[in-house]
């Protein structure tokens, strides 16, 4: 795997050929392995190793950028030749802000992201775990799908005035999904650590949904009482975080226009971006280098800070909108420059539930409402309110006097955000979470009162 | 290159592979984008690398390296077969292949200027010109655009025998305006939203979209939607515009109709089809006026799905799915043709890049135009009450493909043959079959764009695909409208 030093070195040749002003390298890379299965059957096996350097030139406040994974020095000289050509046509930008210095300041120590016992988990062990997930199915006269991937990866940053950033994790996930003849069930987990996985009881309990939603049953669409898991959680609310970058409020693209410093959402929604935090996952830098900062996003509902790359401060303290947006600093959380979207919060961590329910105490609450283990196809319908559209999937159940009664069609929904996180009237323990729609976050199963489901689908 | 493929094919076959291929890619992008006046992104990227793909003990194995040594490829090599040693361990029966014809063969996209020679100061220029145009219309908030190329050459073998070597040129381009006022953001896009227009063309695509002409139109309608009453609910009769209908098509007709999701083998992330298998050439899919088509060959047209041979070595074929409205066919691979009763494979199977899996994906999946002349302003004449759509806002489909609801950025009631007034936030919904049923008019040939769709997700690890729509206006008859906003 491409280490520090040999990207050190890539770095120390890249400056060689290089006429800019000021040069910044981007690498990445991983060795990664996913075993697919369907129908009982491993079907899809791959595994790949990749390794990239992206070359950010400056010419006076010009920049661009070129990418190229062969690392020998004739295509180090041509991606840099590539990224200046790129830049140097371009009229300059007065708000280009020269590359970051080296953070100097002492950062908390974090434990690792990288195990050796993932990194090691070879194709045999793969097929060993999926056999015994296949196993799980047969025995209940189920066919089963998903995954079991394992990756090490890198990521670093290296710039002309002294930064030289570097992070390596592993990562491991599964994600299955059990099948009977009119219903299904899902589970899904990651963690950098593959000890920490538990595919038995995953698909045990993929098993057990689809076992219990059999037969669903058609209930008209309406308002509803849902108790949305964790991983539906994370995939509706995903949607609303790239708003939270301050430049979303500069290109007046954000549902927080004209609302930060706004109670939008319930008393009970605390809301943070913590790299550090023990559950979450990623390197602790920014596309430029700068540290990612620990903040909050939403107190009690009222939503107070946005997120800022170096060159999105600067402009917003000369803005209009400098009054209304509250503290303005770079936090880190910047992507690659030059890019249109600024920046945005990616660790995200929902505060620790004051009074934490499990999903059978959400349920027990219930008079009329609906379970749903997993949303689908969320797109947004309206920026400015935040209403989302989607379907439940994989597990949607009746809830009725405290328990379940059976599977029920899918739903689509068209929900706002505003509304769904102002009408949360249970929460669970915050989980590291990972669903299909939106990055992996730590999130709360919560129990939602008028739900907005506006049509049923045919199964 | 083809010594390179020799090096992964001959360790595949000593290390026990029943079947191997190997595909290298030398792969080229650009990405220019401006923002509100300056430049919002500026980027070549480049990729080479080796996949190969074995059948040993009867199961696959894949492995990929972006280390073009004999080592490493040969190293590689014996990584495929072992991972796919390992897949035997899991399975229910062996992979069997159609029989396909190894062919040795050369294919580029029909251009005539070549993206990558252009200028990019010309084309920053452009795309500023752009800009300012759609800036020049006062309460455009925010105005964005973008140019893209990208340049896919590869090299297949198999140890079939198959020599193959394709050069693919993608160009596109397009912008959005954005208005913020009060409490709501509008947004109008042209030629298309989500990037624009791609085709597998050269530059000459971008003297075709008339970009800079269009553009003060397209900022005047972001701003005017403001102002637009909101679409009402109820049932309507609709007329989509060719590009909206072609993403219709994309997910009620393109997904439903892959062969590996209806087997059942993307159950876990991209989901299944109610297309099962017994709804062949039984289902009526659609109103007599529905023919649809699977065409990756040249002559459909130059969409993100045209190619020679896909990657597994098929040939580039045009199969029926759907024929004066019934079902006819599905898009398929070499290892899931027999689940059909086909003795050759559809020629669908088609990789993001040299490091994915191929897998299958629609190619130009198109609707085929009317035969009777018929442009959309005589189709709006000959409707009375109904709401026309244009420009795509929100797409959303279930996991089996039968329930959809579509946003689109803007809306004209039509009265009496006529537009009567501009309508903000249209959006429709319904079961796939029901819809098709529904159509009761297409427009014609000269109405007809093949429209391309960039950013196809599938598969995991998720592969991004372009897909090729040809379409053009149509009506569907009582459709519900409106239930995005329903209940919000």
């Amino acid at each position: 795997m491409l280490d520090k030093n040999h990207a050190a070195d890539i770095f120390q040749r890249i400056r060689k050929h290089s006429t800019a002003d000021e040069v910044e390298a981007l690498f990445f890379g991983t060795n990664s392995a996913l075993t697919r299965f369907a129908n009982n059957t491993i079907h899809q096996n791959v595994a790949e190793e990749n390794y990239a350097v992206s070359v950010r030139t400056v010419f006076g406040g010009r920049t661009a950028r070129a990418t190229t994974n062969k690392l020998d020095n004739e295509s180090l000289k041509r991606v840099v030749q590539a990224s200046e050509n790129l830049a140097k046509v371009q009229q300059p930008d007065p708000d280009l802000l020269p590359l970051p210095e080296a953070d100097k300041s002492v950062r908390p120590t974090r434990p690792s992201r990288y195990f050796e016992q993932t990194a090691a988990i070879n194709p045999q062990q793969r097929a060993e775990v999926v056999g015994k997930i296949v196993s799980a199915a047969r025995k209940r006269g189920l066919t089963t799908a998903g995954i079991f991937s394992t990756s090490e990866s890198v990521e670093g940053i290296f710039n002309s005035r002294g930064v030289a950033e570097w992070h390596a994790q592993t990562s491991s996930e599964v994600s299955i999904t059990m099948l009977a003849a009119d219903s299904s069930g899902w589970q899904k987990a990651n963690s950098p650590n593959v000890a920490n996985l538990d595919p038995a009881t995953l698909a045990e309990v993929a098993a057990e949904k689809a076992q219990q939603s059999a037969a669903p049953r058609e209930i008209p669409a309406g308002k509803y009482t849902v108790i949305l898991e964790p991983a539906a959680v994370l995939d509706i609310v995903g949607f609303m975080f790239y708003d939270f970058g301050g430049m979303a409020i500069l290109d007046q693209r954000s549902f927080l226009n004209e609302r930060v410093g706004k109670k939008l959402f319930g008393d009970n929604i605390d809301i943070w971006d913590d790299v550090g935090h023990p559950l979450q996952s990623g390197a602790p830098f920014d596309g430029e280098g700068v540290g990612r900062q620990r903040v909050q996003l939403v107190d009690k509902g009222v939503v107070k800070r946005l997120v800022y790359a170096r060159g999105t401060a600067e402009k917003m303290k000369h803005s209009e909108y400098k009054d209304k947006v509250g503290p303005i600093e770079p936090t880190g959380h910047g992507f690659p420059l030059p890019n249109e979207m600024g920046e945005a919060p990616m660790n995200i961590v929902f505060g620790n539930t004051r009074e934490p329910r499990t999903i059978e105490q959400m349920m027990a609450s219930t008079e009329r409402g609906v379970l749903v283990t997993r949303l689908w196809y969320i797109r947004e319908v309206d920026p400015y309110e935040k209403i989302l559209t989607g379907m439940t999937r994989d597990g949607t159940f009746y809830v009725e006097d405290g328990k379940i009664c059976g599977g029920v069609r899918n739903f689509r929904f068209n929900e706002s955000l505003l509304h769904m996180l102002s009408n949360v009237e249970e929460m669970g323990l915050p989980v590291r979470a990972s669903g299909e729609e939106s990055f992996d976050m730590v999130a709360p199963a919560m129990k939602v009162r008028e739900f907005n489901f506006t049509e049923v689908t045919k199964f | 290159m083809k010594d390179i493929a020799a090096w992964a094919l001959n360790v595949a076959e000593q290390q026990g592979a029943s079947y191997a291929d190997a595909r290298l890619a030398d792969d080229r992008s650009r990405a220019l984008a401006t923002k509100n006046g300056k430049i919002g992104g500026a980027s070549d990227s480049e990729s080479q690398g080796i996949g190969v793909r074995v059948i040993a003990n009867g199961a696959w194995g894949f492995a990929a390296s972006d280390d073009l040594s004999r080592q490493a490829v040969e190293a590689t090599a014996a990584r495929a077969v072992d991972i796919a040693k390992a897949s035997a361990r899991v399975k229910q029966h062996d992979v069997q292949l159609a029989p396909e014809k190894a062919v040795t063969a050369e294919w580029t996209t029909p251009f005539q200027i070549d993206p990558f020679t252009t200028s990019v100061e010309q084309n920053l220029d452009l795309l500023l010109k752009i800009d300012s145009e759609l800036r020049s219309v006062a309460g455009v908030t925010l105005a964005e655009t973008n140019m893209n190329f990208r340049r896919e050459e590869s090299w297949f073998v198999s140890s079939e025998g198959a020599n193959i070597h394709q050069a693919k040129y993608t160009t596109g381009a397009g912008y959005a305006a954005h208005a913020f006022a009060g409490s709501e953001i509008q947004k109008r896009s042209y030629p298309n939203s989500y990037g624009g227009q791609w085709q597998n063309k050269g530059y000459e695509l971008i003297h075709e979209l008339k970009l800079v002409e269009n553009a003060r139109r397209v900022g005047e309608e972001a701003v005017a939607l403001l102002k637009a009453e909101r679409c009402p609910e109820g049932v309507f009769d609709i007329i989509l515009d060719g590009s909206q209908l072609g993403l219709q098509i994309h997910e009620s007709v393109g997904h439903p109709i892959e062969l590996d999701r209806v087997l059942g083998m993307e159950a876990n992330f991209a989901g299944t089809s109610f297309l099962t298998l017994d709804k062949l050439r039984t289902l009526r899919y659609g109103s007599e006026l529905v023919n649809i088509v699977a065409d990756a060959r040249q002559e459909h047209g130059p969409g993100l799905g045209t190619f020679a041979f896909d990657e597994e070595g098929v040939p580039a074929q045009c199969t029926p799915i759907i024929t004066n409205g019934l079902f006819t066919g599905y898009l398929s691979s070499r290892e899931t043709a027999h689940a059909i009763g086909a003795n050759r494979s559809g020629g669908t199977l088609r990789a993001e890049g040299w490091n994915r899996l191929p897998i299958i994906r629609m190619t130009n999946v198109s609707i085929l135009p009317g035969e009777k002349p018929l442009t959309r302003e005589q189709l709006i004449a000959s409707t009375d009450h109904g709401i026309y759509m244009e420009t795509n806002r929100s797409w959303s489909i279930d996991d089996k493909r039968y329930n959809f609801q579509f946003g689109c950025e803007l809306g004209w009631e039509i009265k009496g043959g006529k537009r009567v007034r501009m309508l903000k936030n249209p959006s429709y919904s319904g079961i796939t079959t029901e819809f098709w049923n529904s159509m009761d008019a297409i427009c014609s040939r000269d109405e007809w764009v093949l429209w391309g769709v960039p950013h196809c997700g599938k598969g995991q690890p998720q592969q991004v695909m372009g897909t090729g729509h040809g379409a053009a206006p149509a009506r569907f008859r009582n459709i519900k409208v409106g239930s995005a906003y329903s209940g919000n």
